[in-house]
């Protein structure tokens, strides 16, 4: 069985100077379990939500320890465990570029819509 | 009457040293995740253990409490097995000790889903879904820790020679078990089968030829018990009938 894998932090931008998808940085602490990423479904008809994240060896302790961290009060009735290497994120650098040019565009918007008083919860 | 409230305080106190047992890890256990997982079984178990007691008070009567039972009670009158009240000794040998006790639980409660008493039936039906988990959790950790690293079989394997001595004593039925007829010749063909199937994945031998203790259903115990109930009873018996 293979104990020691590698462990990654998705999103820890400036702690690497490679980025957290580098995959190929040297590993500094290889006696820890590799880290996952936890998404429960908290009822029929709902999306899977990020809870958290937990240690695990394999997918099948990433599940098991899910349900024993996350599911005690009856949070689910469903389980998804991704590791958290393959969750690329995006660089905080790079917010400037991604996300502020739709500031200005507030046609975008569905504000300009008169909305009839019959429709209610919109 | 008095075998059947034997047979309910043996399964109560079976279920509380257990739960007792395993509360010990609290706090120690090797991750986070599995120190959670643990004590939530340890929860379990004491929790069935409380629904045992409260039905064993009312048919024991003379004004019997299900805390009375569990915190008034010396050794001699406790009737768990003596494989629960092991030392938990390392990760390895608390697992082993839970799968071996969890096997034994499932193919119990299977059985008792469908005895004639009730209370003792809708008990069981409600531990049952409990002791799935405990018995897939252990004996995925058996199976990994067995087929693991020289190291971690090696520990399985003291493990094994530590516990297996303690786990006949499951099987010999007591005054109150014949009584009953609880089938454990036909639990113990079961339990069999499933300890063989995980050790064998394990690639952990079972031991042969082995004398096996008894003693603990009839109150006769190893020297850990009583350390075990000076602990547990310390505060109802140093302040009686305190509450939080």
């Amino acid at each position: 069985m293979k104990l020691y894998t590698n462990k990654f932090y998705y999103g820890d931008y400036g702690e690497s100077k490679h980025g957290a998808a580098d995959i190929s940085s040297p590993q500094t602490n290889k006696q820890e379990w590799p880290l996952w990423e936890i998404f429960i479904r908290s009822r029929q008809g709902l999306d899977h939500k990020h809870v958290g994240s937990l240690h695990a060896v394999d997918a099948a302790m990433a599940i098991e320890n899910a349900r024993d961290v996350y599911t005690r009060r009856m949070e689910g009735i469903s389980i998804w465990a991704v590791e958290s290497k393959h969750i690329h994120a995006s660089n905080p650098d790079d917010a400037a570029n991604l996300y502020e040019p739709s500031n200005d565009k507030v046609y975008r918007h569905p504000t300009f819509y008169n909305l009839p008083d019959a429709i209610k919860h919109m | 009457m008095k075998h059947l409230t034997d047979y309910i305080l043996h399964l109560a106190d079976n279920a509380l040293i257990m739960g007792q047992r395993n509360a010990e890890w609290c706090g120690h256990g090797p991750i986070l995740e599995q120190d959670i997982a643990l004590t939530n079984i340890s929860l379990d178990l004491i929790g069935q253990s409380r629904y045992l007691y409260q039905y064993a008070a009312e048919l024991a009567g003379n004004n019997a409490t299900e805390d009375s039972l569990a915190y008034l009670r010396t050794e001699r009158e406790f009737k768990n097995c003596l494989l629960t009240e092991q030392p938990n000794g390392d990760w390895g040998q608390t697992i082993l000790k839970q799968f071996l006790f969890s096997t034994y639980q499932l193919y119990l409660f299977e059985w008792l889903q469908q005895y004639q008493d009730e209370r003792l039936k809708a008990i069981a039906a409600k531990a049952l879904k409990e002791v799935t988990y405990h018995v897939r959790w252990s004996s995925e950790w058996v199976i990994r820790l067995g087929d693991g690293t020289e190291e971690s079989k090696q520990r399985m394997l003291n493990a094994i020679d530590a516990l297996w001595m303690y786990t006949g004593e499951m099987f010999i039925p007591s005054e109150s078990e014949m009584a009953l007829q609880i089938p454990l010749d036909r639990i113990y063909k079961q339990w069999d089968a499933k300890t063989k199937a995980v050790l064998n994945e394990a690639t952990l031998l079972i031991p042969e030829k082995v004398f096996m203790q008894k003693g603990g259903k009839s109150g006769v115990h190893t020297e850990y018990l009583g350390y075990i109930l000076t602990e547990m009873q310390y505060m109802q018996r140093t302040y009686p009938d305190s509450e939080w």
